[in-house]
């Protein structure tokens, strides 16, 4: 099974992932690829909250996801990769790697973003990293609920 | 001391059923603030948290997990001002409405002490 979802999502393990996506995928783990959470032990505490005693929580920076992606596609479990930002996901989504597809399920609004879907909000920059990845051969597309129609890349960047 | 504020924070509408259900049977209407994290990302959830606590408070997210607690915790972290209980229920709120003049650690542990003895299996 491997990694079955590697999502975008700026609240990372939350009750759409672990609920929404977890239980119709069956996950077994949840990798999550972020720099600032992976120092920050109350952070991973905090995260690990949300997640059943049954899910295993690895946290990772992305030096180590880029070490140690090939291990976790390996893994025989199903289970999800997470990164908070579309610029952490570009740097894990190469040419060639595990990741195949892409799964955008929230970016939300701030400044400098504008609305592409009601839960993804982009920069024209984001929006650049995305089709860069779809350009690599990656299947991209936003989708916040598995019940939900996936959109396509070109249909919001 | 002023009363503790009581924030209910949720996904979509369920804090403001739950405030308005302690209105409808206590008929307190001031005790209470909702909060959704509808369309927020941690940043924009703390700034809502931000503009609704003017003074010490209980947090009361609806579950233990999640992008409701942890904007939560991220807001009330270092704050002995601030306490937070998951697992809201209708019980619980009507509890603390009537407790606010305790400190927010101990309003918070007999909420969710009140919240907990209202989760029974009963015959039909």
């Amino acid at each position: 099974m491997s990694l079955v979802l590697a999502r975008v999502d700026d609240r990372l393990i939350h009750g759409q992932v672990v609920v929404g996506w977890g239980k119709t995928l069956g996950i077994r783990y949840i990798v999550l690829v972020d720099d600032k959470v992976r120092a920050s032990d109350w952070e991973q505490d905090l995260y690990r909250m949300g997640v059943p005693p049954d899910v295993d929580v690895v946290f990772a920076s992305i030096a180590e996801a880029l070490q140690h992606l090939a291990e976790w596609q390996a893994d025989r479990r199903p289970g999800i990769l997470l990164t908070a930002d579309v610029e952490t996901m570009g740097a894990l989504a190469a040419n060639g790697g595990p990741i195949r597809r892409v799964n955008v399920g929230g970016v939300h609004h701030r400044p400098g973003r504008s609305e592409r879907l009601r839960y993804v909000y982009l920069t024209d920059d984001e929006a650049t990293v995305l089709r860069g990845i779809a350009a690599r051969g990656v299947e991209v597309t936003a989708q916040d609920v598995p019940t939900a129609p996936p959109v396509p890349v070109g249909e919001f960047t | 001391m002023s009363e503790l504020r009581g924030v209910i924070v949720s996904h979509a509408a369920v804090a403001e059923s739950l405030v308005a259900a302690v209105k409808a049977i206590t008929g307190i209407a001031d005790a209470l603030v909702p909060v959704s994290n509808d369309g927020c990302d941690y940043d924009a959830l703390e700034r809502k948290l931000a503009a609704v606590l003017d003074r010490p408070a209980v947090l009361f997210i609806d579950l233990p997990g999640g992008s409701c607690l942890t904007g939560a915790i991220r807001y009330a972290r270092g704050r002995p001002d601030i306490a937070v209980v998951t697992g809201v229920n209708l019980a619980m709120l009507l509890d603390f409405v009537f407790h606010r003049a305790l400190a927010p650690a101990e309003a918070a542990r007999r909420a969710a002490d009140a919240g907990g003895r209202a989760i029974k299996v009963t015959a039909a």
